[in-house]
């Protein structure tokens, strides 16, 4: 039962990640907004170009952004977004369990807490 | 003023460069004492039972600030995450949680800065669950009247926990932002596009809480029974 429900959650973390990541809006977020008001965005080979005056001028290259998974995709290839996604899904899995599991108290279930 | 170029294609967080070195550092500062209280603290609330469930939910928030949605024409958000976390898992816990997501997502999908870690682990893993906890915990009494109580505090506790950890940007660009917008037009932009990601937000973690709630509601951390005195603990260890 306990095993079931966990493994659902996964499965829909997956499904979430590897598919639905693909229905994402492209356009930016909040903060990206608000860092690109005053400025006007052109597509160039080099990156996004951005005339005016805003914010996002200052931002500098990412010091990851060579990552082989930078922009959520595998080697910057098209339509990757899913398979980076599910990537993204198991390293944080592994690195938030793992971390949980080694700080948990041992022994205790709290199984005598009522129903739980 | 023409010609810089910036590369982001899928950024969701703050990047390096919008704020001061000193405004870096200070922010790193906060958000890593918050981080040695969190895990120290988060111990107390994982057993056995729990840290598995806390692990997937990290995993979960990763997956959700995937999905962007649209807010405006030309502008969408994405999940924040700490309310849902504070709800399902605790504060302490909770905090952890969101660090990691930001973490992996700045190591290895290069989105939100190196050095903006700690001004964004301070707005979503600090103030983030800070606000959709306290709010959660005063609507207590309304989540554990039933399914449309607890949908309604997780939405409420998600949409200020959005709109705060937004006012945290605010306070990290009037202490030492890099300039090109004015004071209030950032609050101001701020505060209106994070007021409609926080229905979205409220939306998703109500979704989420009362999904939860429905099949394993001793997996709530905000409806899990009032703590047991520490003898019975003890007791119940030892066996």
């Amino acid at each position: 039962m306990k095993g079931r429900f966990l493994l659902g959650f996964l499965i829909v973390a997956l499904l979430v990640a590897g598919g639905i990541s693909y229905l994402a809006s492209p356009d930016p977020d909040g903060l990206d907004t608000v860092a690109l008001d005053g400025c006007h965005v052109t597509e160039t080979a080099a990156g996004e170009q951005l005339d005016g005056t805003c914010i996002a001028q200052n931002a500098t290259d990412h010091a990851m952004s060579s990552s082989p998974f930078a922009d959520y995709s595998i080697g910057g290839g098209a339509g990757t977004t899913g398979l980076a996604g599910i990537l993204g899904v198991v390293v944080t899995l592994g690195l938030a369990g793992g971390l949980f599991w080694l700080l948990r108290r041992r022994g205790v279930t709290h199984a005598d807490d009522g129903e739980g | 003023m023409s010609g810089s170029t910036h590369d982001s294609v899928v950024a969701m967080h703050m990047s390096d460069g919008l704020v001061n070195a000193p405004t870096s550092l200070l922010f790193g500062a906060v958000a890593l004492v918050w981080l040695v209280l969190a895990a120290l603290r988060a111990r107390a609330d994982l057993d056995d039972r729990t840290a598995p469930m806390a692990g997937l939910v990290t995993a979960f928030v990763f997956a959700v600030q995937m999905i962007n949605f649209p807010i405006l024409p030309g502008a969408s958000g994405h999940l924040l995450g700490g309310a849902l976390v504070a709800i399902l898992v605790g504060p302490w816990v909770g905090t952890l949680c969101i660090a990691i997501v930001l973490v992996v997502q700045a190591l290895l999908f290069a989105d939100g800065g190196l050095t903006a870690l700690g001004t964004n682990i301070t707005n979503m893993a600090l103030i983030g669950v800070v606000v959709g906890y306290g709010v959660a915990l005063a609507l207590r009494p309304l989540a554990r009247r039933g399914k449309g109580g607890l949908a309604a505090t997780a939405f409420v506790a998600a949409f200020l926990n959005t709109v705060v950890a937004a006012l945290g940007f605010v306070v990290e660009y009037a202490i030492g932002g890099s300039g090109g917008a004015s004071l209030g037009t950032v609050f101001g932009l701020m505060v209106g596009l994070h007021a409609l990601i926080g229905i979205g937000e409220g939306v998703i973690t109500a979704a989420t809480v009362t999904a939860v709630a429905a099949v394993r509601p001793d997996l709530v951390y905000l409806l899990r029974h009032e703590r047991r005195p520490l003898l019975r603990r003890a007791a119940g260890a030892a066996s």
